[in-house]
């Protein structure tokens, strides 16, 4: 699975999925058009800012709240290749595999590593390097059927696949 | 080694003798259910599905009830999705406009979950019928999918957090302030993963509302489901509702949990989440003065048919105070009609609080109550996060219907002994 590398937004504890993606959005399913208010509530300027193949960083419990998938479409179609952080929420960590939206748990990186830092995530070996700060990091890796899940871009053509 | 009573259903409905904490299973479903917001989504995955059709007619809830009756035409067009899709593939339990409810108050009064179902819904509260001993949690929409094609999902085996409820809760205390208790002391990630089992000879104090009300919000604890033991009081009120069949799980005597709380209820007092978090939790005697300007009564977590009772008691011959927004939301037509015929939507009204059709409506920010810059809601709803109910500079205070009625009646945060 090809690394994951972009600049680094930065978020802390228990963001929900309703900042991620306000409910009064909610009334459109269209990727597009979640991801043009994706994090407004909390951070105005992320959408005017995020290119394709930045990567967000967060601490505890990320994607907490409603079990909107809204949230993880919204975040992917804004462009973001990865999200890292401590802990995610259950429902949050299902739906983002289940749409192909790279994830990873790691403490001691979502910590350390700061907004505006340049990071590369591979996949395979779960390494995240902070190039900015020239430090490494082990999170873990996705086992083969997760990796397969968001190679496929998600559960829907992975179980067409199979 | 033991199982948990979560750890023994999983175990049956994957055809296994046990499981232990960790192991990936693939369990049978006897209920997949999806509302107006997140079934379109789902209906779109599975429609790119190589699949006939969905595993089983009956097996699948359809309810329309966040943004309904729609506020707008993107909702109406959600709607009509799910609509044309449930008459497509001849879906038994769909629910528009006219017989729907909240879901998690309309599906257990409807009888389509009793103890020993696996049940997941793309809704977070679906957890909610843990209190009938029911394994049930919340997915997102392409699990639903899945789940409505297969009627099977896959689970990793939670470990669990015992809670010991012991002792008769004081009156005006109910299952919104047990749980906002549980959630102010674990925090909101205190159950991330995990079961939060619910025992103790306090619970043959707790009425089924209040245990739906507890077993909702463990989603709020970060906990996968939350669960109850099965005992007289719940059967009975599954008798009364439902004709099928259901099967009764025991945890065993050595099951093993991670962690262990007792909670006296009897020294419980009325508590409230502060924003921005369920967590935020004080209780009444802790709190100065703040003014508010919105009450709202309903939503999945607090709109049925003892909330509205307590409430009513304590509106009962009192006004709203001026300038105070008082919505009251029964959760289900079922639950309009009873509350019509005991008499309590005429004291609503004549306090000068609104009543409203079922819908989720402003619990999450949909419509029918939506804040402003600024403004103050005293909530019986579950999530108190930024911008959740409306601007992203208002506020959201969770509390009991009691709580919530003796604020509409003062203007302020307020506890039913004070009015």
């Amino acid at each position: 699975m090809k690394a994951a590398c972009g600049t680094v937004f930065k978020y802390g504890d228990n963001v929900d999925t309703d900042v991620i993606i306000p409910a009064r959005y909610l009334n459109s399913s269209d990727p597009k058009e979640l991801a043009l208010h994706c994090m407004e509530d909390i951070d105005k300027d992320f959408v005017k800012n995020v290119k394709i193949g930045d990567i967000m960083v967060a601490t505890k419990n990320f994607g907490c709240g409603s079990s909107r998938e809204h949230a993880p479409i919204a975040i992917k179609a804004a462009g973001v290749s990865c999200v890292i952080a401590e802990t995610f929420a259950r429902i949050f960590y299902r739906n983002a595999i289940n749409i192909g939206l790279p994830i990873v748990e790691c403490a001691e990186a979502a910590r350390e590593i700061e907004a505006g830092d340049e990071v590369e995530v591979d996949f395979d070996t779960g390494v995240i390097t902070d190039k900015t700060k020239g430090t490494k990091y082990q999170g873990q890796a996705f086992p083969e059927f997760m990796q397969k899940i968001i190679a496929c871009e998600g559960l829907v053509n992975y179980i067409n696949q199979k | 080694m033991g199982m948990t009573m979560t750890q023994k259903i999983l175990a049956a409905h994957a055809g296994l003798e046990s499981v232990q904490a960790g192991q990936l299973i693939e369990a049978d479903l006897d209920l997949v259910l999806g509302n107006d917001i997140t079934s379109p989504v789902a209906i779109h995955e599975i429609e790119k599905m190589n699949t006939e059709g969905v595993f089983h007619k009956d097996k699948i809830a359809l309810v329309m009830d966040h943004f309904t009756p729609n506020k707008d035409i993107k909702s109406a067009q959600h709607c009509k999705c799910v609509r044309e899709f449930a008459c497509k593939h001849e879906i038994t339990n769909y629910f528009d406009v006219g017989e729907m409810g909240i879901e998690h108050a309309l599906l257990p009064e409807k009888g389509l979950t009793v103890a020993g179902d696996v049940i997941i819904g793309a809704d977070s509260h679906t957890c909610t019928y843990g209190a009938l001993g029911a394994f049930s949690t919340g997915v997102g929409s392409t699990d639903m999918a899945a789940g409505m094609a297969t009627g099977k999902a896959w689970f990793k085996v939670p470990s669990a957090i015992k809670f010991v409820l012991t002792g008769k809760p004081a009156k005006w205390i109910s299952g919104k302030d047990i749980i906002l208790h549980i959630i102010g002391m674990i925090g909101v990630d205190g159950a991330l993963y995990k079961s939060m089992e619910f025992v103790g000879d306090g619970i043959q104090y707790l009425s089924m509302d209040d245990r739906f009300t507890i077993a909702n919000m463990a989603i709020e604890g970060g906990g996968k489901n939350g669960i109850f033991p099965v005992d007289e009081k719940c059967e009975e009120y599954m008798k009364a509702h439902s004709m099928r069949e259901y099967k009764i799980y025991e945890a065993d005597e050595d099951a093993v949990y991670d962690e262990e709380y007792t909670i006296d209820l009897s020294a419980l007092k009325p508590t409230v989440a502060f924003p921005h978090l369920p967590e935020n939790t004080k209780t009444i005697d802790e709190i100065d003065d703040i003014k508010i300007d919105q009450v709202v009564i309903g939503s999945c977590t607090n709109g049925r048919l003892e909330d509205l009772r307590i409430a009513a008691e304590i509106l009962k011959g009192k006004k709203v105070a001026k300038g105070i927004r008082a919505i009251v939301i029964p959760a289900t037509q079922q639950i309009y009609l009873d509350a019509m015929e005991a008499g309590y939507l005429r004291t609503f009204i004549e306090a000068g609080a609104i009543v409203s059709t079922p819908t989720c409506g402003p619990c999450l920010g949909g419509h029918m109550g939506i804040l402003a810059e600024y403004e103050r809601c005293v909530s019986t709803t579950n999530r108190n996060f930024v911008g959740r109910m409306g601007h992203v500079e208002s506020e959201i205070y969770l509390a009991s219907p009691a709580v919530a009625a003796a604020s509409a009646i003062t203007g302020k945060i307020s506890g039913p002994d004070e009015v």
